[in-house]
């Protein structure tokens, strides 16, 4: 099924989708003409016309409700029902931010303990739930980093150390917060190089950014010594959350030595991703930290909630206090697991993880062979060989009903398949999976047609990236 | 209790350890060192779904929902009609649980439904291009002065002092990050002559409609862009963006379809001139044809982006508000033509009834002249805090309190939610304080 009529094509004069009450006060004045619009057009459909619409556009969209999701550092786990219903409680949908704080003590309860259970579950002491998806927590923590050496006249400290297989993200939020960018290699068991970091780390590094587990899915060993020699020199250590569903009711970021960490609701605590959106980046802080954190945070008083703004607070990120909603469902999530309930998560993940990565092995290259964390990266380098890249291989899956993993990152794995199951897929499903991936792996010596002109069964076939950057067309036109 | 989200079985679990071949899920976490995988964590113990229910139930019902109460607070966040529509569609679970439209073959109604949104928000700015939207008004402000800096490769960023206060604390801190300054600025002043850009509000925070011809020119005439921070509501009956000549215009989409949700999450509109496409942050989606020649949409210039380019991108953004934006376009989409005209109308006109029997009342003044959308400030005969105070006890949620900015004084704003009955109340009880 394609669709290929857009919402003026249904527009009929005088409808509109829904009714509106009439003025009940007398009419003023109009202010003057030139302040006035004169033209507005939108659509105009009946309330059936723009349901049906808009259904049908869903019935396109492939989400978690539909299947396997596995795309790697994305953390596409199945998003609880009434986590949904607990947000729209009137209680917490309809409460003004400005509202009087004593109008709004169970909202800013929940905050209070989020930021305490955030805190506790990343070994840190303080939180922020400002950001309002993962890069602005990052953007955050940079800036926190920066305030921090400013602090202690540090100035210096005009850099930051990335690895080589760091999220796109990192290096463009450090370049937002004025630093400069240093990298750091990976060795061959997909570790941190230690000699490249020892010549990197000197006194013009404020910080090291360092996913863990790594984006390549590892657990580097280390770890301590990664954060002593960047402690040593003068350094903190902040990490990209991304890949905590590993460490859920295991480890603590604070532990490993990290100084600060952001973190993603809508990846690891089960909010739903809406299509890119809402998200929730919470950053959570060691004490050296904590004075700097964004404002405002949540405290209490004796029996009161109250927010408030630490004296050295790198300041205002947000129009409000971050992205409620979505604190809502995390606040549920936590709440409804528990200690040992996060211990199961980061244990089937992992365990689902290894099971693919065992069963995918005899047909695609592993270029790290060992045990994985929450997720695993192969190449696919071998089909490569034959004429087959990656991008064929994730447009092949779809013809199966899957959706493909997350293909070409981390950069420094040629043709990368980065896959992640998540705790929320059975052994059913990966099973399916791991048939799927045989038989594309089949087709690439038998049949490479079929992949090369995948995908066949979509709502759509393989679109032209091409010509959608060479002519923009980015909007349709209404004109009276 | 087993746990409804963990779908394996323990017979599962062994049969995949078997294949492993490992003898315990313990032993996938040897790679950390062993003192560091066994942290003790100090959390509630869990709670069943209806137990949970009911304890965040408890919590919500301590909170004033503005549902019971006549709300004449705005500010930033506003309290609007949503059509049931909205909340049908962006409730559909292939839209809300899917990831970003990186799939696009699986990904037509995401990316449709932002083609849209885009084309919808461009109708209503007058403005050339739009992006899918950015986390907040305030942050799709910031990016904007920092795009302007991009453009006229300058670092100074002029903003008026009209401009919400956290708006300009937010553009401060996404500025001064990249080592970049900003300033306010009265309207009637001069701009320093290398400034990147001038940000208006409008209408502004006080809710007085600028003159905004004289600050484009003035902007335009030493070189400088001009940002626009519009209310996306008032619209339906004042000039757009587009055609005082804005080269970015930016809003909070949150009015559009979405709730307060205690100020998150919100949406940040994000448009500007067609000639700065390729410096604009976020995501962008753009139509073109399948393997077949069938119409169909992707993400495009991509080029701009984290994901790509990354630390030579526009912006860092990656993660959003798609949902938001999607309710957006399915609010614009249900009002249509009519319908906005409507509730900006409805908007404007019991405002002003609210304004004109406040300012007659004994003590009571506007502070600024007309003309004012749906927001105004009233000073006081006494601190409006005590009014707030006084107001609450009779249900109604009173205004801002923004004596620290005009002594004695308050922001109202009134929208289509109130009715006359409310408004008459909310003034017999001014009176009477």
């Amino acid at each position: 099924m394609s669709h290929h009529y857009l919402l003026p094509d249904i527009s009929q004069p005088g409808k509109i989708g829904c009714s509106l009450p009439d003025l009940d006060v007398p009419p003023a004045e109009l202010p003057p003409k030139d302040l006035l619009r004169q033209q507005l057009e939108l659509p105009e459909i009946s309330e059936v016309g723009l349901m049906r619409y808009f259904t049908a556009l869903s019935k396109l969209n492939y989400g978690v409700d539909t299947g396997f999701y596995p795309l790697g550092s994305c953390t596409m786990k199945y998003n609880p029902k009434w986590h949904e219903d607990i947000a729209r409680l009137p209680g917490f949908a309809s409460i003004h931010p400005h509202q009087s704080e004593e109008s709004a003590q169970g909202a800013l309860q929940l905050m209070f303990e989020l930021q305490q259970y955030l805190a506790e579950i990343t070994g840190m002491s303080a939180t922020s739930l400002v950001p309002m998806a993962g890069a602005q927590g990052e953007f955050a923590g940079l800036l926190m980093v920066k305030a921090y050496h400013r602090d202690r006249r540090d100035k210096a400290r005009k850099k930051i150390l990335l690895t080589d297989s760091s999220h796109g993200t990192n290096p463009a939020s450090a370049v937002m917060c004025g630093f400069e960018i240093g990298t750091v290699a990976s060795d061959s068991e997909g570790n941190v190089a230690m000699k490249s970091l020892e010549s990197a780390m000197n006194e013009e590094v404020a910080a090291l950014t360092l996913t863990m587990p790594t984006t390549l899915g590892l657990f580097d060993p280390q770890m301590l010594e990664i954060s002593r020699l960047v402690h040593e020199r003068g350094g903190l250590l902040g990490a990209d959350g991304a890949n905590l569903n590993a460490f859920l009711g295991r480890v603590k970021f604070g532990e490993l030595g990290y100084d600060y960490v952001q973190l993603n609701l809508h990846k690891t605590f089960s909010t739903p991703h809406g299509g890119g959106g809402p998200g929730s980046g919470p950053v959570c802080v060691k004490e050296d930290l904590a004075g700097f954190l964004p404002s405002p945070s949540v405290t209490k008083s004796g029996a009161k909630y109250k927010l408030v703004s630490t004296p050295k607070s790198i300041g205002r990120i947000a129009n409000f206090y971050g992205n409620f909603g979505v604190m809502c469902k995390a606040y549920a999530y936590i709440r409804s697991l528990g200690a040992a309930g996060l211990k199961e998560i980061s244990e089937d993940a992992v365990l689902n993880a290894n099971y693919l990565k065992e069963k995918l092995k005899p047909y695609y290259h592993l270029p790290y062979d060992r045990t994985c964390m929450h997720e695993v990266v192969f190449s696919g380098r071998r089909q490569k060989a034959k004429g087959i890249h990656t991008v064929d291989i994730a447009k092949r899956l779809l013809d199966y009903g899957l959706h493909p993993p997350t293909v070409y990152f981390p950069l420094i794995v040629d043709e990368a398949l980065m896959i992640e199951p998540t705790e929320t897929e059975s052994k059913r499903t990966l099973d399916a999976f791991v048939e799927a991936m045989k038989e594309i792996a089949r087709d690439v010596e038998a049949n490479p047609e079929i992949l090369h002109t995948a995908p066949h069964n979509t709502p759509i076939r393989r679109l032209d990236d091409v010509r959608a950057a060479r002519n923009p067309d980015l909007r349709w036109q209404m004109r009276s | 209790m087993p746990s409804p989200y963990l779908p394996n079985t323990d017979a599962d679990r062994s049969a995949m350890l078997g294949e492993i071949g490992v003898g315990s899920i313990e032993e996938l976490f040897q790679d950390i060192p062993e003192r560091l995988r066994h942290a003790q964590f100090n959390l509630p113990s869990p709670l069943s779904e209806l137990e949970l229910k009911k304890e965040l139930s408890r919590l919500a019902s301590l909170n004033a929902s503005l549902d019971n109460y006549a709300c004449f607070l705005g500010a930033g966040s506003y309290r609007h009609f949503i059509p049931a529509t909205v909340e049908h569609v962006i409730g559909r679970s292939e839209l809300y649980t899917a990831y970003t439209p990186y799939q696009a073959e699986v990904s037509q109604g995401t990316l449709q439904g932002t083609y849209e949104y885009q084309s919808l928000i461009c109708q209503l700015t007058a403005m050339e291009a739009s992006n899918a939207g950015m986390y907040d008004g305030s942050t799709a402000a910031a990016e904007a002065a920092i795009m302007a800096c991009l453009i006229t490769k300058r670092d100074r960023v002029t903003v008026s002092t009209t401009v919400n206060p956290t708006y300009r604390e937010v553009i401060s801190a996404y500025v001064k990050a990249r080592d970049h300054s900003t300033e306010t600025v009265e309207l009637g002043s001069r701009l320093p002559a290398d400034c990147a850009c001038l940000v208006v509000q409008q209408p502004n925070f006080f809710g007085h409609l600028e003159e905004m011809e004289i600050q484009v020119r003035k902007a335009h005439d030493i070189g400088a862009l001009f940002v626009a921070i519009v209310d996306p509501i008032s619209l339906g009956m004042f000039k757009p963006p587009g055609q005082y000549g804005a080269d970015i215009a930016v809003a909070d989409g949150q009015a559009l379809g979405n709730p307060m949700s205690f100020g998150g999450p919100g949406l940040g509109i994000f448009t500007c001139r067609q000639k700065y496409l390729r410096q604009m942050p976020g995501r962008i989606v753009g139509k073109t044809v399948d393997a077949e020649g069938k119409p169909g949409y992707v993400m495009t210039l991509v080029t701009r982006e984290q994901y790509i380019r990354r630390e030579r991108a526009t912006s860092n953004i990656c993660t959003s508000e798609a949902l938001m934006a999607l309710a957006a376009a399915v609010y614009l989409a249900t009002l249509g033509k009519s319908g906005l005209r409507q509730v900006a109308n409805l908007c404007y006109h019991k405002a002003h009834y609210a304004a004109q029997k406040i300012s007659r009342l004994k003590g009571y003044s506007l502070v600024f002249p007309e003309p004012f959308f749906k927001e105004f400030a009233i000073s006081c005969p006494v601190a409006p805090s005590g009014i707030n105070q006084v107001l609450s006890e009779e249900r109604i949620i009173g205004g801002l309190d923004i004596s620290h900015i005009i002594d004695n004084s308050m922001l109202l704003c009134v929208t289509e939610m109130n009715t006359r009955q409310e408004i008459d109340r909310l003034v017999e009880i001014l009176g009477g304080s």
